[in-house]
Order: C-alpha cells, then sequence, then structure tokens
C-alpha cells in the first residue's frame, strides 16, 4: 500500500480523511486515544496539538473488496471479527467481502512517526473502536449513497444501502460500492452521518466465524516466531539470571565447536549464540558455560520481597477515594480486618518470546508479533540512532500476549544482538526457560482491608493496596499524585453501596523483580480481595454470600441482575456433597458486570478439584456473543490456573520456576465444565478479554471457604494449609 | 557431527544435512521452514509441535531425527489431507475452537491421531490423550466438544 | 512392603531422642559394643583366597592408572584417578564451580558439607601437607585433626595407594583456586561432637591398605581396586548396619542412600544383575542405559556421567568382572519384571486411584507412553527397568521431583522436575500408577513418605 502523503485526502472535523487510492476509496480516521472509562488508563492522551494522525484505514477496492487496516493486533481475543462486524455493520457492507488486516510488510503508514502509542490491552479494542469506527463506517456509507444518488439524479435520502449495494427502491437502480469508488473518493465525508439504531444491527449481536481461524487450523498462519527471511540466522540467548548482573566469563570456544554455530554475541549482561537453526544455536549457548557477576540483587529473595512489602503496607497511602468517614466509624470499634497477598506472577504465552531484526547503517526491518507496535519502533530508533521513520516494524499474528507483549524488551534484545551483525537478518528466539525467567511479573500486592457492619450490610470499608506501580514505569504522565490508576482499578469502583469508604494507595517496588500488566491487570488484585473479604463479611453477618452481596447492590443493577441469573443458573443454596463448596464473585472490570459461580471440592489431602463453573455477564452489547464466551471461557481457565499452580518465587535474586513443570497449567483434564449466560444489553460495548481471569481466583477461593470453613488470604491455593498440615496465613 | 538424512514428510522426500541428535522440531521449522509446528516448550510438556511419526502423535521437540528413518512424518501442513484431520479442522471451526492458535497445531494433530485410533472417544479417551497438550488460551473445553464433533462427523 | 521405603535414616532419626540422652559417652560404648557384637567383614573377604600385600602380588599391578596412560605425567594420571573416584559429584555444589564444595548431605540428625577442593590457599586444600591429604583420604582426618564423617567415603578410599591418593592431589592443586568456605555443619548432639568419629573410624574403618588376592586374576584384582578403592560402590550398594558401617555380609545386595535406592548388584538373577549380560552391563555403565534394563538416574546417573562412561574400556570390563564374582544374595523385590503395558489406557493395571492417571496422562504419557516404552527414546522406557519394579517406589518418587538433565553418551536425558510444582500427595499418587501400570507389584506410598524422601535427597 503506498504512501498515505500520495492521496488527496479531504478532512472533516469528526477527524475523517477520504481520498482515492489505485481506483479504490479510501477513509482515514483516528482512533483516539482515553476512547475509554477514566479508570484505565492504557491509552495515552493524544500528542498535544500534532498533526491528525489516522491509525486505522477503510479500503474499498473497485471489485467491492473491503479491507479495515488498523493498529490494534489479533492476539485471539477475536478482535479482527469484531471490529470488522462493527465496520461492515454501519457500512451495510457484504459481511463476505470484508477482510481486516494488520500492517501488511513495508507498510510506511505504520511507520508513521505522528502516531501516538498503538496498545493492544486493557480488554478496550472494542470499546476504543465502537463509536469510532461506527462514525466511520456511517461515513463511507453516507458518500456512497451520496455519489450513487448524483449518478442517478435522486435525493440521496430516497436510497438505502443493503449487503455493499446502494439502492433506489422507487427506480429500482442498484450499484455495487465498489462501482461507486471513483465517485465516492471524490466527496468529503460528513461531518455528523447518523448511526443505525442498535435494534437495527444484523451482524452486531450475531456470533459470526472469525476471519483468523482457518490458517490456524492449517498451520498457515504466520505468528513472529514463523517469520522466515532469506539469509537469516537463528539466534538464542541468555539474559544475566539476575537483574543487574553482568557477564563474567564465557567459554566461546566452546560454543563455537557446535555444529551450526556461527556466532557468539557477548555483551554486558547477556550472552546470545548464533546458528543456522535454533538447535544449534541451543546447543551452542548450552555450550558456554556462562559465569555471571550477579551484582547488587543477587541475594534477593522472595522473603525479602513480602517482608519490604509488609512494611511498606503499615504506612500510610495516597488517597484514592474517600467517601463519608471511613476512619472515624471503624475507630468506633467492631471492625472486622484482614490482609491480602498475591503472588508474582508470568504470562508464559503459549509463543515464546521472539523478534527478528535486520539492521544496516541506514535502515532498521522488525519482524514481531506485538502490542505495542510503535512503542517497539521507538525503543529499537532510540537503542540504534536511527530516525523513527527507518525502522519498519512488520507486526504479526500474536501466539498470546496476556500483557507480556505490552513490552519492547524482545525487540530491544534482538536489536542489540543485530547490532553486532550489521547487515545480516537474525530471528531471536526465546527458550521457555528464558521466557519463565525473565518476564515482567505481575507484581505481589498486599491489600489490607477493614470494614464495619451494620444490620448486615457494611457500614465502613477502608481499603488499602500495597504494591508496584507498573503505570509509573510504563506510562509515567498517567501517575499523578502517588496514584497508581490500574492498581486501584476496581476497588475505587467496585459495586457495592458503602456509605463510607475509603481507598488508599502505597507504591512499593520489589527490589531486583519487573513488575508488568498482566490479564486481568489491577482488577485481578482488588477484586480478589474485595471478593475475599467480603465472604468473610457475610459469615460475620450471619448471612449467605449471594444474599449479603446483593443486598448491597441496589446502585448497580446491571451487577445485580448478573449476580441473580448466575445464583439461579448454578443452582445456588442447593445440596452438595461433603467438602464440596461454590464460591461466589461479582465485578464490575472493564466495563462489563460479571457474576461468577465456583464449585469445587477438597480432598482431605488438601487437593482441590474444580466441579463447575457458572458465569453470568452483561458486556453490554455483546458485538460477538461468541467470542465473549470464548474469552470467558479462556480467562476464567487463566485465573484458576495461576489461582491453583501460580507463583514465581525468587532465589539468590534467581527466578526458581523454569518451564511448564515448575510452573504450571492447568490440562483438559483438570478443566470443569463452564458455562457462560450472555444478557442481553443495549449498553456500550464492554471489555471482555480480562474479566474472566479477575473472576476465577475469588470465586474458587469463596468455594473453598465454603468447603472446608478455611479462609485462604494468600493466593496461590495452598494445598497443606487445606490439608490441615500448616496454619492458614492470615 | 552432521549427517543426512531423507525425511519423507507430508508425502515428500526432504534430504537434511544435521546433527543427528537435532530434534525433528527445528528441522521441521528453521531447515525446511515447515512453521505450523509450534515452538512451546522443548520438554514435551505442552505438546505444540506434535507431529505424527508412522501415524502415532510425537513430540517432536525430543525427537532426534536420526530417529525418524524411513517413517512417514505428518505436520499441521499435510493433516487436511487425511479423513480424521479434515475432520478436525472442520469441526475446530464449525465450533470456533480457536482463540491466539499458537498451541492449535499440535491440539490438532494430537486429536487427529486419537480419532484414528479411537472413531468414537468418550472423555476419558480424550483426557488419555489430550492432556500433553496445553492451551494457554484455555480452550479445553471446546477441543472437548469439537472432538467429539469430529467424530460424529456432523462437522463435515 | 512399605517398611522398605524408610531407610535406616528414618530409623535412626528415630532413636536419635534416645541417643541423644544417652549422650557420647555411652554412645561409645554403644558402639564399641556394636562393633564387637557385628564384627564386620572386609569388602573383599567374600571372596576365597589368599591375600598378600601389593609387592608380594605376582600379576600387574592392580593399583594405578590403565595401560595407555602408563607412561603419562603425574597430573594427568591423577586427573584420571580423581575421576574413577568420582570425586567431583560429591565435591560441587549446585550450581557451583566443579570441586569447590558446598554439596548439602541432608541426614536426619542434620546437614553437613562437602569442602572446597580447589587449591585455594584458605577455603581449600592448597596448604594441605601430603601427609595430611593422605590422612583425610585414607583415615578420615582432617587438617586440624578433626574426625570427617563418613559421608566422605575414607571407608573405601582407605584403600587407595599413597601414589594414587597423591596423584589426586597434583590433579587437584592445578585446578583454579576458588574461594568458598564450606558451610558449617547443622548436626544435633552428639552427631556433632566430630572426635567420636576417630573412634568410628578407629573401629569400622580401619585403614589396612589394599591387598590384591593371590589367587585370582589381574583383571579381577584390577576391579576389586576400581569398585572398591576407587569407584566405592559399597557405600550406596551395601547396607549399613544400626552404627553406619558397611555391612559386607550383604555386600552389594542394595540399599537406600540420600534418598535414593542403589539397587542388588549382586549375581543374583532374580533381584540382582545375575542375568545381565556383559554387554548389559558394559552398555549401562558406558552410557547409562542397557536396553530393556533402564536407564541410571539420581546418584547413579551421575557417577556413570562423571566417572564410569569416562573411564578406559579395559577399567570398565575389570570392574564388570570384579563384580560379577560377587556372591548372589536375594533381596525382598519383585522377582520377576512387569512386561510392557498396553497401548490402550484403558487397559493395565492401574489403581483405583484417579488422581495418578490424570497426572500421567497430562505430564508424562508425552515421553513414556501408555505401553511405557519410550515414545521419543528408549531412555525413556520404564518397562524392565527396576525402579517402576521395585514396590517401595522410591526412585521412582526421586525421578519425579528432581527429574534429570544430562547429556548422556546415549543421548539427551530430559526428565523434567515436577518436584516444585506438584505436591507430596500428587507425587505419591503418580507414583502409584506408574509402579501398578509398569511394575510388578504397585506401591503404595503416600504423602508422608514423599515428604521423607525428598527430605533425604535434600530437597
Ligand atoms: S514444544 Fe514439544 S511439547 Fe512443548
Ligand atoms: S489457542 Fe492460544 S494457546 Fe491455545
Amino acid at each position: 500500500m503506498p504512501a498515505v502523503e500520495n492521496l488527496s485526502l479531504n478532512p472533516t472535523r469528526r477527524g475523517l480523511l477520504a481520498g482515492a487510492l489505485a481506483g479504490g476509496f479510501v477513509l482515514a480516521f483516528r482512533v483516539p486515544a482515553g476512547a475509554q472509562p477514566e479508570s484505565e488508563p492504557d491509552q495515552p492522551a493524544d500528542e498535544p496539538a500534532g498533526p491528525f494522525a489516522p491509525n486505522a484505514f477503510i479500503r474499498i477496492d473497485p471489485a467491492g473488496r473491503t479491507t479495515l487496516t488498523m493498529p490494534q493486533v489479533e492476539m485471539g481475543q477475536g478482535i479482527y471479527t469484531a471490529v470488522a462486524m462493527i465496520l461492515a455493520e454501519e457500512l451495510d457492507a457484504d459481511f463476505a467481502s470484508v477482510a481486516l488486516e494488520h500492517a501488511p510488510p513495508n507498510d510506511r503508514l505504520y511507520a508513521n512517526p505522528t502516531f501516538g502509542i498503538q496498545v493492544t490491552g486493557n480488554s478496550n479494542s472494542v470499546r476504543a473502536f465502537w463509536m469510532p469506527l461506527r462514525a466511520a463506517g456511517a461515513a463511507a456509507r453516507a458518500m456512497l449513497v451520496e455519489a450513487a444518488a448524483t449518478q442517478w439524479g435522486v435525493d440521496p435520502a430516497s436510497c438505502a444501502t443493503a449487503s455493499g449495494e446502494v439502492v433506489h427502491a422507487e427506480s429500482g437502480k442498484r450499484l455495487a460500492y465498489g462501482a461507486l469508488v471513483g465517485a465516492a473518493s471524490a466527496l468529503s465525508p460528513p461531518a455528523d452521518p447518523p448511526l443505525k439504531d442498535p435494534k437495527d444491527f444484523r451482524l452486531v449481536g450475531k456470533s459470526l466465524k472469525r476471519f483468523d481461524t482457518p490458517d490456524k487450523t492449517n498451520g498457515k498462519t504466520v505468528y513472529g516466531i514463523d517469520a522466515m527471511l532469506p539469509g537469516m540466522k537463528i539466534a538464542t540467548v541468555a539474559h544475566s539470571p539476575v537483574v543487574g548482573g553482568k557477564v563474567a566469563h564465557v567459554d566461546e570456544a566452546a560454543a563455537m565447536a557446535v555444529p551450526g554455530v556461527r556466532r557468539v554475541v557477548v555483551l554486558d549482561d547477556l550472552v546470545a549464540v548464533v546458528g543456522d537453526h535454533m538447535w544449534a544455536a541451543k546447543t551452542g549457548l548450552a555450550a558456554l558455560a556462562v559465569a555471571w557477576n550477579d551484582g547488587p540483587n543477587a541475594s534477593v529473595s522472595s522473603q525479602d520481597v513480602w517482608t519490604a512489602l509488609r512494611e511498606a503496607s503499615a504506612h500510610e497511602g495516597a488517597v484514592a477515594k474517600s467517601v463519608g468517614d471511613a476512619d472515624g466509624m471503624l475507630k468506633k470499634g467492631g471492625a472486622i480486618e484482614a490482609a491480602y497477598e498475591m503472588p508474582f506472577l508470568a504470562h508464559a504465552p503459549m509463543e515464546p518470546l521472539n523478534c527478528t531484526v535486520r539492521l544496516t547503517p541506514e535502515s532498521c526491518e522488525i519482524w514481531i508479533g506485538t502490542q505495542v507496535i510503535s512503542r517497539v519502533q521507538k525503543t529499537v530508533a532510540d537503542l540504534v540512532g536511527l530516525p523513527q521513520d527507518k525502522v519498519v516494524v512488520h507486526n504479526h499474528y500474536i501466539g498470546g500476549g496476556f500483557g507480556r507483549r505490552l513490552e519492547p524488551d524482545m525487540a530491544l534484545t534482538a536489536a542489540r544482538v543485530a547490532q553486532a551483525m550489521i547487515g545480516e537478518t537474525v530471528k531471536v528466539v526465546w527458550t521457555r526457560e528464558e521466557d519463565i525467567r525473565h518476564d515482567v511479573y505481575r507484581p505481589v500486592y498486599r491489600d489490607t482491608v477493614a470494614a464495619t457492619l451494620s444490620k448486615g450490610k457494611i457500614a465502613a470499608l477502608k481499603y488499602k493496596v500495597t504494591g508496584s506501580s507498573i503505570i509509573a514505569r510504563w506510562l509515567p504522565p498517567a501517575f499523578q499524585k502517588g496514584i497508581d490508576i490500574d492498581a486501584i482499578d476496581c476497588a475505587v469502583d467496585m459495586p457495592y453501596d458503602v456509605p463510607n469508604f475509603h481507598v488508599e494507595y502505597v507504591r512499593a517496588e520489589p527490589q531486583g523483580v519487573p513488575t508488568g500488566f498482566w490479564r486481568g491487570v489491577g482488577p485481578n488484585n482488588n477484586v480478589f480481595a474485595i471478593e475475599s473479604f467480603m465472604d468473610e463479611l457475610a459469615r460475620k453477618a450471619g448471612k449467605d454470600p449471594v444474599a449479603f452481596r446483593r443486598d448491597m447492590l441496589d446502585k448497580e443493577p446491571r451487577a445485580k441482575a448478573a449476580l441473580d441469573l448466575a445464583a439461579e443458573k448454578s443452582g445456588w443454596g442447593g445440596a452438595l456433597p461433603r467438602r464440596a463448596g461454590r464460591g461466589v464473585c461479582v465485578q464490575p472490570a472493564f466495563g462489563s458486570f460479571i457474576a461468577t459461580v465456583v464449585e469445587a471440592e477438597v480432598d482431605t489431602s488438601g487437593e482441590v478439584r474444580l466441579r463447575r463453573v457458572t458465569c453470568a455477564v452483561d458486556t453490554g452489547i455483546a458485538v460477538n456473543p461468541d467470542t465473549v464466551v470464548a474469552q470467558l471461557e479462556g480467562g476464567l481457565i487463566f485465573g484458576l490456573t495461576a489461582a491453583l499452580y501460580g507463583e514465581i518465587t525468587i532465589r539468590d535474586g534467581r527466578v526458581e520456576q523454569s518451564n511448564f513443570n515448575d510452573y504450571r497449567m492447568l490440562r483438559i483434564n483438570e478443566v470443569p465444565p463452564i458455562e457462560v449466560h450472555v444478557i442481553a444489553s443495549g449498553a456500550a460495548p464492554g471489555g471482555i478479554g480480562e474479566t474472566g481471569t479477575t473472576a476465577g481466583p475469588p470465586a474458587l477461593r469463596n468455594a473453598i471457604y465454603a468447603a472446608t470453613g478455611i479462609p485462604l488470604r494468600r493466593m496461590p491455593v495452598d494445598r497443606e494449609v487445606l490439608a490441615g498440615k500448616k496454619e492458614a496465613w492470615r | 557431527m552432521q549427517d543426512t538424512f531423507r525425511l519423507r514428510i507430508n508425502g515428500e522426500v526432504h534430504a537434511v544435512t544435521v546433527p543427528p541428535d537435532m530434534p525433528l522440531l527445528w528441522v521441521l521449522r528453521d531447515v525446511i521452514g515447515l512453521t505450523g509446528t509450534k515452538f512451546g516448550c522443548g520438554i514435551a510438556q505442552c505438546g505444540a509441535c506434535t507431529v505424527h511419526v508412522d501415524g502415532r502423535p510425537v513430540r517432536s521437540c525430543l525427537l532426534p531425527t536420526s530417529a525418524v528413518g524411513e517413517q512417514a512424518v505428518t505436520t499441521i501442513e499435510g493433516i487436511g489431507e487425511t479423513k480424521e484431520g479434515a475432520r478436525v479442522q472442520m469441526a475446530w471451526l464449525a465450533l470456533e475452537v480457536i482463540q491466539c492458535g499458537y498451541c492449535q497445531s499440535g491440539q490438532i494433530m494430537s486429536a487427529a491421531a486419537l480419532l484414528a485410533q479411537t472413531p468414537a472417544p468418550d472423555d476419558a479417551d480424550i483426557d488419555a490423550a489430550m492432556a500433553g497438550n496445553i492451551c494457554r488460551c484455555g480452550t479445553y473445553l471446546r477441543i472437548r466438544a469439537a472432538i467429539k464433533l469430529a467424530a460424529s462427523g456432523d462437522a463435515a | 512392603m512399605m517398611r522398605s521405603a524408610v531407610s535406616w535414616f528414618e530409623r535412626l532419626g528415630r532413636t536419635r531422642q534416645i541417643l541423644a540422652i544417652a549422650g557420647a559417652a555411652a554412645l561409645v560404648v554403644l558402639l564399641a559394643a556394636a562393633a564387637w557384637l557385628v564384627g564386620v567383614p572386609g569388602a573383599m573377604d567374600f571372596a576365597d583366597g589368599r591375600k598378600v600385600a601389593l609387592a608380594d602380588y605376582p600379576g600387574a599391578d592392580p593399583t594405578g592408572v590403565p595401560a595407555a596412560l602408563a607412561g603419562a605425567g603425574l597430573v594427568e594420571r591423577g586427573e584420571y584417578l580423581a575421576r574413577a573416584a568420582d570425586c567431583v559429584v560429591c565435591h560441587t555444589g549446585p550450581g557451583g564451580v566443579p570441586y569447590a564444595g558446598g554439596f548439602a548431605f541432608t541426614l536426619p540428625f542434620g546437614t553437613i558439607y562437602s569442602t572446597n577442593i580447589t587449591p585455594d590457599e584458605e577455603t581449600g586444600i592448597g596448604q594441605y601437607t601430603d601427609a595430611q591429604f593422605l590422612a583425610a583420604v585414607q583415615r578420615g582426618v582432617g587438617r586440624h585433626g578433626e574426625g570427617l564423617y563418613p559421608a566422605m567415603p575414607y571407608t573405601s578410599y582407605g584403600y587407595m595407594t599413597d601414589a594414587d591418593i597423591l596423584a589426586i592431589k597434583a590433579y587437584l592443586l592445578t585446578l583454579e583456586p576458588v574461594r568458598a568456605p564450606s558451610p558449617e555443619a547443622r548436626l544435633a548432639f552428639p552427631f556433632n561432637q566430630r572426635w567420636l568419629m576417630h573412634v568410628w573410624s578407629a573401629m569400622f574403618a580401619p585403614h589396612k591398605g589394599f591387598m590384591p588376592n593371590a589367587e585370582k586374576s589381574a583383571e579381577w584384582n584390577r576391579g576389586a581396586y576400581l569398585a572398591e578403592a576407587l569407584a566405592h560402590c559399597g557405600e550406596c550398594h551395601t547396607p549399613r548396619n544400626l552404627v553406619f558401617a558397611i555391612d559386607n555380609r550383604a555386600k552389594f545386595k542394595g540399599a537406600v542412600a540420600a534418598g535414593w535406592r542403589a539397587y542388588n548388584i549382586t549375581q543374583d538373577r532374580k533381584t540382582g544383575i545375575g542375568d545381565w549380560s556383559e554387554a548389559d552391563l558394559l552398555s549401562y555403565l558406558s552410557t547409562g542405559h542397557a536396553p530393556g534394563r533402564g536407564t541410571a538416574s539420581g546418584p547413579m546417573g551421575e557417577a556413570i556421567d562423571e566417572s564410569f562412561s569416562l573411564l578406559a574400556p579395559e577399567d570398565r570390563r575389570a570392574l564388570v568382572a570384579y563384580v560379577r564374582s560377587v556372591p548372589a544374595k536375594s533381596s525382598a523385590l519383585p522377582a520377576s519384571l512387569a512386561p510392557a503395558a498396553p497401548a490402550s489406557h484403558r487397559l493395565g493395571a492401574e489403581t483405583a486411584d484417579a488422581l495418578g492417571k490424570t497426572l500421567f496422562e497430562g505430564a508424562c504419557v508425552s515421553c513414556h507412553a501408555w505401553t511405557g516404552e519410550g515414545t521419543l527414546s528408549p531412555l525413556a522406557t520404564l518397562t524392565g527397568a527396576r525402579a517402576v519394579n521395585d514396590p517401595s517406589a522410591i526412585n521412582v518418587v526421586q525421578a519425579i521431583v528432581s527429574g534429570d538433565h544430562r547429556a548422556a553418551a546415549g543421548g539427551i536425558i530430559s526428565m523434567p522436575a515436577f518436584g516444585g510444582a506438584y505436591s507430596d500427595t500428587e507425587i505419591a499418587a503418580l507414583a502409584n500408577y506408574v509402579t501398578a501400570r509398569f511394575g510388578a507389584a504397585p506401591s503404595r506410598v503416600t504423602e508422608k513418605d514423599v515428604a521423607s524422601l525428598r527430605r533425604q535427597a535434600g530437597g
């Protein structure tokens, strides 16, 4: 696709650009940052007063094929299909002729330096695209109608559209969009094209087949790790096992003796072996027998991290929300207190981290699957000292992101290796061990909560989160007044009506352990602590956990309806075998209201078996309901995996886990049936990709509480505690 | 030390010169360019690298190339040519099993091998054949349903 | 049957309080009494024939290095002998520099650490005189006169000649010196009374030197020297009595050491290695694997990799010749090994416990297959391995817990360690499933057994 400058563009005040391109029609528009609730910070503000920089394009060619090119990436969440549905809906395109693509190679549009940070994360793709894309679709449709009406000499208002055609009912004339692209390109986009009434939607709300899946059944889909370029070499890396450590000594000759090894790249804090194939690189790296100087974090252990976190948690935090007089109420006595702690977690996306780079003195090309394409571009440009537009990033399908690919570190590592081999193309593939041991981990959190009850309801609640601020590192301008808006997400806006409510945040960075966004982000922690505490309070109040919650949900009818439905569908209150229990969780995360009931059973040796999961969701308009269900199923399994098995521990500054044998995953023979009930709703779409992840752990924890009476306050589930071999931590 | 091996992959013979202990996975991906077979763990714990060797599902990440010999290798690129493979692929799409898709080459290979052995598998058979395949996106429930659909023949 | 899963360590652990009360003096009396009562025979006393002083042996000298190295320098000879004595395995901590010590021996009454034997002046052997070095290796007497714990196999090394030990010293002195003080032993009273070790070694490890058997071949005598003085096979494969002395009346009958079972290597056809061919034994010692017999792992795996596989072929043959002369003794193990299991998960002997199967089909079947015949490598074949036919399941548990990662001569062994993420209950269930499916008799390991085995192996 040629560069956008070649277009004759007609801007409008809505920020649409239209133009002609090779006989086709192009509509360029920008998906603005901040198109999401203010507590969710993933997209930064637009560059102030910058030139209009479109980051999404609709292209209709003379054959009528409609292509949407956009910066959001597909990593399994079904975004390409959902977004195409929204477009086709307002455009009235023939859905079968709509395709969606990420930047094709050499597409200079995607190297445009004026792009803001493009990011796919925080379950906001549909939320961010919903209105801009509808507006763009409607504008394009209006232009096509106008072109047809002009040609026929009729009033545009007398024309209708259906399935990729403009129809004039009176005369029976019809023209396919493809035939109108030339004329439409010459028009200016309308300022405020009318949008469809949701009741007229014919695509949105239907479970349509995804575009990206057929090629995923036959091996054709190309992920970043599959990039194959002429003359390409393959490398694998070892980073210093301790953050801040340096290479002390390597036996280069031993690696070079391995057949297929071409080069050993020894940098300050990492070593890479480059070979003809991964096997050479891997065996070469093993032969190197690297010795490290571990540096200042050499003796860090999990215990140190917890001690520091607990100390920090004793301090007062920055106040994120304060309603009524929680402190005053709590001082009157009778306060119920608890603390909850969450472990470090790795992302372990199925596709190990990788990045392919070709660096020359004048240019740099990158092949990668990333959630942050422009950040990759900028990071590498800064490293190699090239202007950003000389760094071309080819984005790929992503074999699992979960937040890990919101970081550009794999591109940085690859570019550093490439600096040692100018003019050559090198694909740097991390082993799974390297992936687990050099993650940016979901931070450890400690949450302290205190509450008083009155007449079976919460009268006052004080909640304090202590943990790393990912926002402060990842998006510094968004870290204001000591508050990390992600770290308190789903705490400040918890759904229950509590008259005296106070939330604080204490920033505490773990020594020697980098932290990052992890599927479910801040709400993971807060939903867990609040929903666990709700069950403990319900017990104190002598109420059923569902009834206790329900009585405080009057101001959130969507949450209440979800809770009622989940309770009904799960058979809440029905008889269960001994040592089995049901646990509930209600959450408002990511603009979707979800209630979840997990049924689990705990045997006398502390082993937990998942029996059944029931989930009711009001996500607003469910663009592609089957995708909503799939995301919840997958998200729940992701969260339950973490609750049962997930914990990264540190010893001598090193991560102890390494691969799926010791960083364990739920398998098909351990997952229970999961039922997801989607509630019909006319509200704007909410996010869905992360919601299951936040719902699983508290619901499971509460099921265990119901089954055993043991209130677990740390994750993951400690089976020794459940077996009675160890005191429950509190 | 390197040796030349003549591998029969998806009905085609490929001559490769590689170290004899080099796992088949890397020969497929990095030498021949068949990148549909995925690397996930390298220690036979995830199943992403599953291929068929004489019809048996095998983790190619730990299978030395020297152990392949004359046996026919089928990868995800070729599995659609088999009856079970084609059925599994159709059922996978019919039930929209896939999310990121990275594990799915391996899942489909394991499922196709299961159906070839056990045309009407029950839940225990599915567990026995599929529990070695991890899906980080959590598509397990649909995998189970799709295998049953493929077995019933209704997806075709 | 389960009693066999409980090692002598555990039994000793239970007597700990009694011993503590009885105190050191009482212990001396006890040891003496035990010694008189027990009267342990020497390592080579099983063989008929006249023992002679080394100088009087008419055949080729059974000590020293193989013929190919006869002309080599002192250091090169020392290197070979150090390998044959397998020093490196115990004198290297986890992930540490070879020979720098720090390897933990976990005992029920505490933990002791191997020492640094690099030439570092302060923390290694840099200042040892020859006499001091000999005293440590042959008699277990440290440089400052302290008694060494018999985790250092001086009972066996006592048979080594001075010349061979000093060759090893010469080799060690060529290593890069590493400053690495060995961690303090943590032992309960009375085991922390090092002087007691002098009493112990005087009684149970008398340093007599190697005496060839004049009526045996040179090969046999060379094998004896390798097995008894250097490779110290009996330290693990021969049971110990109540006072921790090697009980040669049950020579090579098998025992549990450091939480692993060292199997019966006598000529018993059913429970020993009587029906192993010479080729089987040579293959096992040189590659860690013999077809249909299983794969060495744990401490034996390390011994193969660091020692046996590196010996001259004639030395391995001599070892085999000697070991095959040790009389048969049967142990309490199933007399016949189970054949391969059926290919279907539905068939075959199994346990009622569903957990074991759930775990096996998830984490294990990809390599070991439902049949037990390794899918990816013969090294992963369980069928015919003694470990899965041992109803104590000790080594099965250990292999699951700690895995094995070795580049053996027969291929790469890559068994992941599951001990970090799987509970004792799960590991017990899995071990019971594996022995039921692939072994001659199912194990009944409990989570407590697993916890105890983890401790013994230092985990
Ligand atoms: S890559 Fe082979 S099983 Fe995971
Ligand atoms: S679909 Fe993403 S790992 Fe299975």
